[in-house]
């Protein structure tokens, strides 16, 4: 190797001059670039880019992929919300016109049953004015009668006299109709 | 000058000794010098390397990449979107040769940057190895061009709506600038390479000779290293970038 060195040493010192400019080295240099950048292609071209290519196009495709079903997934559910919200609104009106039936059908109840006990009432009140009529009448004729029976009493005491119940109903009658 | 480097190699090793081809396996065929040398070795590292680190990373297929898994898909995804805003979709079938070139020159500026001694060397600090490539991309964009646009593809050098008399000015300007095209693209990798390996070897050369006052130098490396593994880095892209850019012109032409 030091023998190697040397020469090659001398070489440059014989060529006074940079070895990149000695001439005897470019033919190896340019065979052995020739050789090697021609593998280092093939190997790039064949298999080292297409693999690489290959990964990161699956990864591109998975991300798209999984944005997709993302997608897919929140537009779900947002339709499932919409449907609850429908379901929702639905269920409130029916529950709305069940109240209202049970309401209108209790007011329409209580309705009869208030007709039904007024026609009650109204019949005994009738009732209860007639015997109350038949009653006033009835004391009316007793007062008559009472009245005349205390006026005869009270003219007898006064005056001693019997008078004649037809008089007493003369000045009974005129008192009450004065 | 002989005996100075005698001396300096006793002393302080001679910077440019790095750049030197040392040759492994002499060999020979048909007359032509293919010997397995220093420049050989770090262009095989670097397929092994690429190769080796892009497939196994990413031999777990995680849909969930870990971290080697992310270097592998970053690169990918850096160099693609690259080669895509750069040159559109026509630009798509380019992409595995753009990218080959782009960790190509990375991984050998990188490799480059290992302290092996007088093992460590970089392949891209030759002007005839990134020439080689800048002259690959020169040709292919202009048989491309020519393939995709016929003669027309030399309607590049007269952009339209410029007046005949401009004309005279701007068609050999653009003829000069479409061919050194394959000069700046490889000069500039191999004087950034060569430029930045040369300073750090020149301080680390230092760093042995002066002692303990080696220190200084040894300090001002830390720095440099870092800047070279940035320009190592740079480079690499500016390669893929030109070359994005020299193939957009082929394939769109200029939208003048």
């Amino acid at each position: 190797m030091p023998q190697a060195t040397q020469a090659t040493t001398q070489a440059t010192e014989q060529k006074g001059g940079l070895p990149q400019l000695n001439v005897d080295d470019f033919a190896p240099q340019l065979v052995w670039l020739a050789l090697t950048f021609g593998a280092l292609y093939w190997i790039m071209a064949r298999i080292a880019l297409p693999r690489i290519a290959d990964v990161i196009e699956k990864r591109r495709d998975h991300i798209a992929s999984d944005l997709d079903a993302a997608h897919k997934f929140k537009q779900k559910s947002e339709a499932a919300e919409a449907a609850y919200k429908s379901d929702l609104a639905d269920a409130k009106a029916k529950a709305h016109a069940i109240a209202q039936d049970t309401r209108d059908e209790l007011n329409k109840k209580t309705d009869a049953k208030r007709a039904d006990v007024d026609g009650q009432i109204s019949a005994k009140l009738i009732d209860a004015e007639k015997r109350i009529k038949s009653a006033k009448k009835a004391a009316l004729k007793d007062i008559n009668v009472i009245a005349t029976t205390t006026t005869k009493d009270i003219v007898e005491h006064l005056i001693g006299n019997k008078t004649s119940d037809k008089d007493l109903a003369k000045a009974l009658k005129s008192i009450a109709t004065g | 000058m002989a005996t100075a480097q005698g001396d300096d190699g006793a002393f302080m090793p001679n910077p440019m000794q790095q750049f030197e081809i040392q040759r492994y396996i002499p060999w020979e065929i048909g007359g032509v010098d293919v010997s397995f040398t220093n420049s050989s070795l770090f262009m095989v590292l670097a397929v092994v390397v690429t190769s080796a680190f892009l497939i196994l990373t990413m031999r777990g297929h995680q849909m969930v990449p870990g971290r080697l898994q992310s270097i592998s898909e970053l690169l990918y995804e850096f160099v693609r979107n690259m080669v895509r805003d750069s040159t559109g979709p026509q630009g798509e079938k380019y992409f595995p040769f753009i990218f080959t070139l782009f960790i190509f020159v990375l991984v050998i500026n990188m490799l480059g940057m290992l302290p092996l001694g007088h093992y460590s060397f970089t392949p891209t600090s030759h002007i005839i190895v990134t020439f080689a490539l800048a002259a690959l991309v020169f040709v292919g964009v202009t048989l491309i061009g020519f393939w995709k646009h016929g003669i027309g593809y030399l309607k590049l050098f007269a952009p339209s709506g410029v007046p005949w008399y401009m004309l005279l000015i701007i068609i050999p300007i653009e003829v000069i600038s479409y061919l050194t095209r394959p000069i700046s693209l490889s000069v500039r990798l191999f004087a950034n390479m060569m430029v930045g390996h040369t300073l750090l070897k020149v301080l680390g050369g230092f760093t042995g000779a002066l002692g303990v006052a080696g220190i200084g130098p040894l300090l001002l490396m830390i720095p440099f290293t870092g800047l070279e593994i940035l320009v190592a880095f740079l480079q690499a892209f500016v390669f893929a970038v030109l070359t994005s850019i020299y193939l957009n012109d082929a394939l769109n032409m200029h939208d003048h």
